[in-house]
């Protein structure tokens, strides 16, 4: 019975609602919960208590590693496997090996970037519970959700409903499993 | 399409057909063409020839297209079984100095002569595996000395044309050499009893012995048949000069092109160019040339002038009056009078050492008068020698083509065997050649190709080419050839030689019998004759051959004194010349010389009429207008060519086009000056009236800009202002510091740095070198279409430059290759390494890497690199041509870059025999396709790591430049400074 | 180009009275509604005949060879090349407006960013197409991408066109990235909105599941921000290693070091100009002057005064640097544009690409549509003008006058030109059909109220 609801999905017409909402949410020790809006507000993650992401970092790498391995692959082909003279130009050319350097540099850096993403937020992921739940098509037009999880510690079906009524909510409904 | 035809039998005809090729086989080479008609008689093979096209069977009276074609087929058919037949039952002698077994991919050399204007050049024909791919010069020869023209180049084309006539026709209809035989056996017997009473023969210049010797027995028999003589590129007949230029100081020219349009033109350019060089031991020589169209010769001038050819007789007359005492008629203040006063002066420094050349095309009066002046100069025997004819019963081309003419025209011909030669096309339109051709019962041509004359007559026999039979022949100075065959003849073709013996009642006697027989007789050695035989063979050279020179007549003074005084006529005067790349026509359908740039206008597949700039303002005239050409009643239609250096109120028009049979490449391109030429005065019209038509017909040139815009390309300098300053040309333009590169020099350890040098002073743009590349690089032609379009193919092109004033310009030529720089921009923007450099310094192009991206050529500074940017390698798909390829020489496909390689083949083949011998490449080892055939020797190919090799020495000289070398290219082919050695007197 | 300022009295961004909602359905109905316009089967009609004589022209290209373009020696590069650059050019608006004006926080971009990348990747597909075609032998353009293969050849990294093919090749990837990133939260609306099964399928797999969720929404900012700043240098570079094409070589006229900032100035210049000649049309049909305003088309136009006077002064340092240098060769080039064969070209260069837009600095002309229209439009064409006579003119007459000749554009040249120009409209009209051509989501923000205290 329980295991079958994923969790309860409260509905505001506002950002500044969805935010204060959240905000009493944390106060009231709800940890597993997830606000979900059309379009990015600020300060809601932090104040869902998520700070910083990791990805930077990820590029960061990213894009040294596309450097190193862009020249790598040209002194390779230049300099080790078919050294030839080419218009009397050294074989290790290096001003000339700059640009494709850069250019991979960007590539990985620019593909992790978008696949670290994509990973860190479990995308792409076609179903997920909160679609069996009608209203929250309208996440991504003009509405703005709070989502408490069954699998949150205080969650209590009853308790939580009523907690989540006392936050003005425009609409409350149940999202389950199935 | 031979293939073909024999792929697609049944088994029971392939079993014939096997027979077919055992009989084929059993028969030795000459045999065989006599035998094709036994053949055709057998059972098997009319069954085959009926199986395979029933027109034949049933010989319709007139053949249509589709017709002639399928038995053009059927010919080849059978020339394609001559290939089992590989036997040569006669004995030809390799050339020694090439390894002596034929192994595969080492070619064969072998000496013969080619006949230019019927006058031998002797040359060493490459042939791998039986094949010739490649003719140079023979070093032993007198008239060669191991250079070749153009025309000698691009005869190999010639020999593999696909639309040489390939069968023996008797009123359009196939016929056999046997119904030939049969046919005029009877029409001769018949002659006979009227002791030749209308038989009549018609042959070019004939210098071969063996020929001379068959007609005089053949006039012999037949007492009262005559022999005419008619070949367009005839001289003005009379004194037989031959010149010793390297003995000259001062050498005049009296519109005369010794350098190119002379029969003894490759020892001239020999000769001349020997005492062109600054260092030359006795000085330069010093060239006066006076001419109405530029020429070559004109180009290598010091001092040139130019003049209506008209007005040259006058200036020699002039000249001939003041030298015979009489002072010049004053200091008169026109370019033409101190030029004249200037001569008179230097020719009275140098008796002895001086020479005064007429015109080849000028008039009789002319010649007597240069002959004079050489007399009393003392040149005779100095520098030029007056022979006895070295053509065979010499006599007047025009006045026996005339009597002929003449003859035909009264009935007085009954049968006429044209020998050779394309007289309907190419005699004077007021003979009306044709018209009285027809008024002659039995006509028989023997040609290279079915062409208008063999149009008009009822046999027509197609001609061996040089390569495909034995033969003789003599040099301009008199030396004698025994020409060998370098492959069995590709179709059913016949040699002078045969049809003579044929007339003479032998007719199963082969060249090689025919001329054996005479050198046996007129040289009897007994038993020694084998190894004479063999020597003579094997040089290209006969041994003592040559004719004493005649005994100097003493100065025939005096002209009519009228003749100072007569009375010019004024307004425009036409000039007709043979066209310097296809002759009288006789090369019109070779597709290589038909896309060779004209030395001077660098004109490509047409004639046009040159004009002077100053005229053509005149006459409102532009280049590409056609104007319509009016003279006594002809006219013929041309395009304007506007040629600065042209003498004013002068047409030059030139022969050769305008052909209706000259095969797909030659036909119908440009005008036919013949229409207006007449017998009387062959090569100049007095008075013309000229009108533009309006309409507009477009011109290919390769080169569109002329002047160098001060961009010192071609630098030259005056043998003084050379004194003065030795470094001027490298000074022009300096090389940059070499400290100045942000890279660290490219070191490559190895024996050789392969480099050329190009001396300029001696390079007289005669086009050799351009052809010589394209016959050993398989080359393509692309056609005038793509030529206008500026994608002529040329590995080699030679740039031609004016200087100075437009009416009297200097000429310049530059021969323009890869200049195989050390640091080539072409290199490093090449995105997939198609082009590299090798160890040993040469700009190496990978065709099979190459993606076409023509980044390359956009980036070399020289624009020498080529580009395939249609298939041009394999439009045209006759089987045939494909033998001509040299197999050392990859053909480059569709959408590949293409340059000169410095002949890496030829490089390579030292390279192996060298590592065989166990030693160096040897200096002169590697002579490129450009450097061997170059007459003047103005290209030197070599070791530049080497500083003892010629090349490097020559580098090592002052005026040694490299060509836009302040870009910092660093090119390995540079070129020597043109110096000159004009007359201090006369200002430029 | 941050001199932008937001003064009240200017035309707001957005029309008033908008709400999330309206915004939302205003935008997605272009794509979701069933009937699908008239004009939209016409315009689409007519780029698909061109394309498909784009199809004929390559097809009647690989038979022959490129030798039935006008090309030859010397001028080795013609429309080929002409248009690859030109086209490059105007890929650039895109990731242009996109990354750098986001870095630089201009909002009005956010309605047509969306729009200007999908232009940009259009652009570069066609400009992608000429290098292929060009080669002599196409079917072996592979081989300028290094793979281990059998022959044991690399390409030769030295060469400009090896650079171009990685510039390009990341310009194109990294452009997608941006412009599909940015489609993923309009995707999950559409998703989420559209009424047929067929719709939600497609997009819903296109959405990848997209939820919005707040740390979601948070990632996706920071990747989106990276992304325009890797794009930024991105779209310099690219431009810039184009211009290495010519700068690279020695040729007098191409061998110049202005050529990278000139040529990214152009390539900005060409870009916006194209921005507003496709918006402005489109605009009007899709009666989206309340999301694309006159404020939108006059920063625009800013932007095409500012870069069309870079790159005024690009064309003035190549005449000083032809004086200064003392180069015989470079000054010649400079005559030879002036007075040579192909002066016609060049002065209408002038005349379209700097002297026109110089009207932009009247008010009457930034205020007037059709103006601004007229001057786009000649902008464009100016732009093509330019890469004709770089191309062209330095090559036709080089180092030695022997080898000087002329180049002649051929009907193919010019029906390979024209079949870009219709690929590029009907993959153009394709995406205003069944994509969002405005940022829904962005566009959100910018109603009133949104900032969240």
């Amino acid at each position: 019975m329980k295991t079958s609801i994923y969790g309860l999905l409260a509905e505001f017409d506002t950002p500044d609602a969805l935010l204060n909402a959240v905000r009493q949410a944390r106060a009231a020790g709800y940890r597993r919960m997830d606000a979900y809006t059309p379009f990015p507000v600020e300060h809601l993650a932090e104040e869902l208590g998520f700070h910083h992401s990791r990805l930077p970092l990820l590029v960061l790498i990213g894009g040294i590693v596309g450097c190193a391995g862009g020249y790598f692959m040209q002194y390779y082909a230049a300099v080790i496997d078919y050294p030839w003279n080419v218009g009397g130009r050294p074989l290790n050319s290096w001003p000339a090996f700059i640009p494709i350097a850069f250019e991979c540099t960007i590539l990985a850096a620019a593909l992790v970037a978008v696949l670290g993403m994509l990973a860190l937020n479990g995308l792409p992921m076609p179903h997920h519970p909160l679609f069996n739940q009608p209203r929250f098509a309208l996440a991504s037009r003009n509405r703005f959700f709070l989502c408490i999880e069954a699998a949150d510690g205080h969650f209590d079906r009853e308790a939580t409903e009523r907690f989540l009524s006392g936050l003005k909510a425009t609409n409350l409904s149940e999202v389950s499993n199935e | 399409m031979s293939n073909s035809t024999l792929g697609s039998h049944e088994p029971a005809d392939r079993l014939r057909m096997e027979d077919v090729r055992e009989r084929l086989a059993n028969k030795s080479g000459p045999r065989f063409w006599q035998s094709l008609d036994e053949l055709a008689e057998t059972p098997e093979f009319m069954k085959f020839l009926h199986g395979e096209f029933p027109d034949v069977a049933a010989a319709p009276s007139n053949l249509d297209r589709r017709e002639f074609l399928a038995l053009v087929a059927a010919s080849l058919a059978l020339t394609g079984l001559t290939a089992c037949s590989s036997t040569v039952p006669e004995k030809i002698v390799p050339y020694v100095r090439q390894p002596e077994e034929a192994v595969p991919g080492r070619p064969l050399f072998f000496a013969s002569a080619f006949s230019s204007a019927g006058y031998g050049a002797g040359v060493l024909v490459e042939s791998h595996l039986g094949r010739p791919t490649k003719i140079e010069g023979n070093p032993e020869h007198p008239a060669s000395r191991g250079s070749a023209d153009a025309f000698t180049q691009a005869s190999i084309l010639t020999l593999y044309d696909p639309d040489r006539s390939q069968v023996i026709t008797n009123g359009g209809r196939i016929a056999t050499w046997d119904a030939f035989i049969t046919s005029m056996s009877t029409e001769l017997d018949g002659a006979r009893t009227r002791r030749g009473e209308g038989v009549r023969f018609l042959t070019e210049t004939v210098t071969s012995p063996t020929l001379g010797d068959q007609m005089r027995r053949i006039l012999a028999q037949f007492p009262s048949a005559k022999w005419h003589r008619y070949d367009p590129l005839s001289r003005t007949s009379g004194d037989h000069a031959v010149y010793h230029f390297d003995k000259a100081d001062v050498i005049v020219s009296l519109d005369s092109d010794f350098l190119l349009q002379h029969p003894d033109h490759l020892r001239n350019a020999r000769d001349f160019t020997s005492r062109r060089r600054p260092a030359t031991d006795g000085g330069m020589n010093r060239l006066y040339v006076i001419e109405s169209t530029p020429s070559i010769t004109g180009a290598m001038a010091d001092q040139r002038v130019a003049a209506r050819s008209r007005d040259v007789v006058q200036t020699a007359r002039q000249l001939s009056v003041s030298m015979g005492g009489g002072s010049a008629s004053g200091p008169g203040q026109d370019t033409n009078q101190q030029w004249l006063n200037a001569v008179i002066k230097d020719l009275n420094a140098h008796r002895g050492r001086s020479v005064i050349v007429p015109g080849e095309y000028q008039t009789q009066e002319l010649h007597a008068i240069a002959r004079d002046l050489n007399m009393s100069l003392g040149n005779v025997g100095q520098t030029v020698e007056y022979t006895s004819p070295v053509e065979e019963d010499a006599v007047d081309h025009m006045q026996s083509l005339a009597a002929l003419v003449d003859d035909m025209r009264n009935g007085r011909v009954d049968m006429l065997f044209v020998i050779g030669g394309n007289p309907v096309y190419t005699a004077p339109s007021d003979l009306e050649f044709g018209q009285s051709l027809s008024r002659v019962r039995l006509r028989t041509h023997l040609g290279l190709y079915d062409d208008e004359t063999s149009e008009l007559c009822q046999w027509h026999i197609p001609e061996t080419h040089f390569l495909e039979s034995w033969g003789d022949i003599r040099s301009f100075d008199g030396t004698a050839t025994i020409q060998q065959p370098l492959i069995e003849p590709l179709y059913g073709s016949k040699s002078a030689y045969e049809i003579l013996s044929a007339v003479l009642g032998d007719s199963t006697k082969s060249p090689y019998e025919i001329v054996r027989d005479y050198w046996q007789q007129s040289n009897p050695q007994g038993d020694q004759f084998e190894a004479w035989w063999r020597k003579s063979v094997h040089d290209g050279v006969v041994a003592e051959s040559k004719p004493r020179p005649a005994a100097a007549q003493s100065p025939s003074r005096g002209l009519p004194p009228a003749a100072q005084t007569e009375q010019m006529p004024t307004g425009l005067e036409v000039v007709i010349r043979p066209d310097p790349c296809v002759l009288d026509g006789r090369f019109a359908n070779n597709a290589w010389l038909q896309e060779l740039p004209k030395p001077v206008t660098k004109l490509t597949w047409d004639n046009a009429a040159l004009i002077s700039p100053a005229t053509a303002q005149r006459l409102g005239l532009a280049t590409e207008d056609v104007i319509e050409i009016r003279s006594e009643g002809r006219s013929v239609q041309a395009p304007v060519w506007i040629a600065p250096g042209q003498a004013n109120e002068s047409i030059t028009l030139f022969l050769g086009y305008g052909r209706t049979r000259a095969g797909r490449i030659g036909s119908n391109r440009g005008y036919d000056a013949n229409r207006i030429r007449t017998s009387a005065s062959p090569w100049l019209l007095p008075n013309v009236e000229i009108r533009k038509t309006g309409s507009r017909y477009p011109l290919a040139s390769t080169q569109h800009q002329s002047s160098m815009e001060d961009r010192a390309t071609v630098r030259f300098a005056t043998i003084d202002q050379f004194k003065e300053n030795p470094r001027f040309a490298p000074e022009a333009r300096p090389e940059p510091e070499r400290s100045d590169s942000l890279y660290p020099e490219f070191v490559s350890s190895t024996d050789y740095a392969w480099g050329m040098a190009i001396d300029l002073s001696t390079c007289i743009g005669c086009n050799a070198c351009t052809v010589a590349c394209q016959a050993e690089n398989n080359i393509p032609v692309v056609g005038k279409d793509q030529v206008a379009n500026g994608r002529a193919m040329h590995w080699l092109r030679i740039d031609r430059y004016f200087h100075g004033d437009i009416d009297q310009p200097e000429i310049f030529f530059q021969p323009v290759l890869c200049m195989h720089c050390e640091k080539a921009p072409c290199e490093p923007v090449c995105p997939v390494g198609a082009t590299t450099h090798s160890a040993e310094g040469l700009n190496e192009m990978t065709y099979n890497r190459c993606v076409g991206t023509r980044y390359c050529s956009n980036n070399c500074p020289y624009k020498v690199r080529r580009f395939n940017f249609l298939d041009y390698a394999y439009r045209d798909t006759s089987p045939v041509l494909s033998l001509l390829r040299n197999p050392n020489v990859t053909v480059r496909s569709r959408g590949v870059m293409e340059k000169c390689t410095y002949c890496v083949q030829r490089i390579n083949q030292a390279r192996i025999t060298a590592k065989d011998e166990d030693r160096q490449i040897r200096d002169g080892e590697i002579l490129t396709a450009c450097q061997a055939t170059c007459p003047a020797d103005a290209i030197v190919f070599g070791n530049t790591a080497d500083p003892e090799s010629r090349v490097s020495r020559l580098k090592a000289e002052s005026r040694n430049y490299g060509l836009l070398a302040e870009l910092n290219t660093r090119p390995r082919t540079t070129y020597l400074a043109k110096i000159t050695n004009p007359n201090p007197e006369l200002k430029q | 180009m941050n001199e932008l300022p937001i003064e009240p009295r200017q035309t707001p961004i957005i029309g008033p009275g908008y709400t999330y909602a309206s915004v939302t359905d205003k935008i997605s109905s272009i794509v979701l509604t069933k009937k699908t316009p008239k004009g939209w089967l016409i315009g689409f009609g007519i780029s698909f005949i061109l394309t498909m004589m784009l199809l004929f022209a390559v097809t009647y290209l690989l038979v022959k060879g490129v030798g039935i373009w006008g090309i030859n020696i010397p001028v080795g590069w013609g429309f080929a090349i002409i248009n690859f650059v030109w086209w490059i050019g105007i890929g650039h608006a895109g990731t242009l407006i996109s990354a750098i004006l986001l870095l630089l926080r201009q909002e009005w971009r956010t309605s047509i960013n969306r729009f200007a990348e999908a232009m940009t990747l259009f652009a570069v597909s066609c400009a992608g197409l000429y290098p292929l075609l060009h080669l002599g032998r196409p079917w072996f353009a592979y081989w300028l991408i290094p793979y281990p293969n059998t022959m044991d050849m690399w390409p030769q990294f030295r060469s400009p066109l090896v650079w171009d093919v990685f510039a390009v090749t990341t310009y194109a990837t990294v452009s997608l990235l941006f412009w599909y990133v940015g489609l993923i939260p309009d995707l999950a609306t559409l998703r989420d909105r559209s009424s047929t099964r067929f719709g939600r399928i497609l997009y819903g797999i296109l959405a990848m599941g997209w939820r919005g969720s707040a740390i979601h929404w948070h990632r996706y900012e920071v990747a989106y921000l990276l992304l325009a700043g890797l794009a930024t240098p991105l779209v310099v570079s690219v431009h810039t290693v184009v211009s290495f094409d010519f700068a690279i070589s020695i040729l007098p006229g191409w061998h110049t070091t202005i050529f990278p900032p000139y040529f990214v100035a152009g390539a900005i210049y060409s870009g916006f100009a194209m921005v507003m000649v496709l918006t402005i049309p489109i605009r009007a049909a899709y009666g989206l002057q309340d999301f694309i305003t006159m404020r939108h088309l006059q920063n625009m136009a800013k932007v095409m005064l500012a870069t069309g006077l870079i790159v005024a002064y690009g064309y003035l340092m190549e005449i000083f640097m032809a004086w200064y240098s003392a180069s015989s060769y470079e000054q010649f080039v400079v005559s030879n544009r002036w007075t040579g064969p192909y002066r016609v070209a060049y002065w209408a260069l002038i005349l379209m690409n700097v002297i026109i837009p110089q009207t932009l600095w009247f008010r009457r002309v930034r205020n007037s549509v059709l103006g601004l229209f007229l001057v786009a439009m000649s902008v464009n064409i100016g732009m093509w003008l330019e890469r004709f006579v770089i191309v062209v003119t330095s090559l036709h007459r080089d180092f030695l006058p022997s080898s000087w000749g002329m180049y002649y554009p051929t009907v193919w040249d010019w029906a390979t030109f024209a079949g870009t120009i219709g690929l590029f409209l009907a993959l153009l009209f394709l995406f205003i059909r069944f994509l969002p051509m405005i940022s829904i989501f962005e566009m959100r923000t910018l109603v009133p109220g949104t900032e969240a205290k």
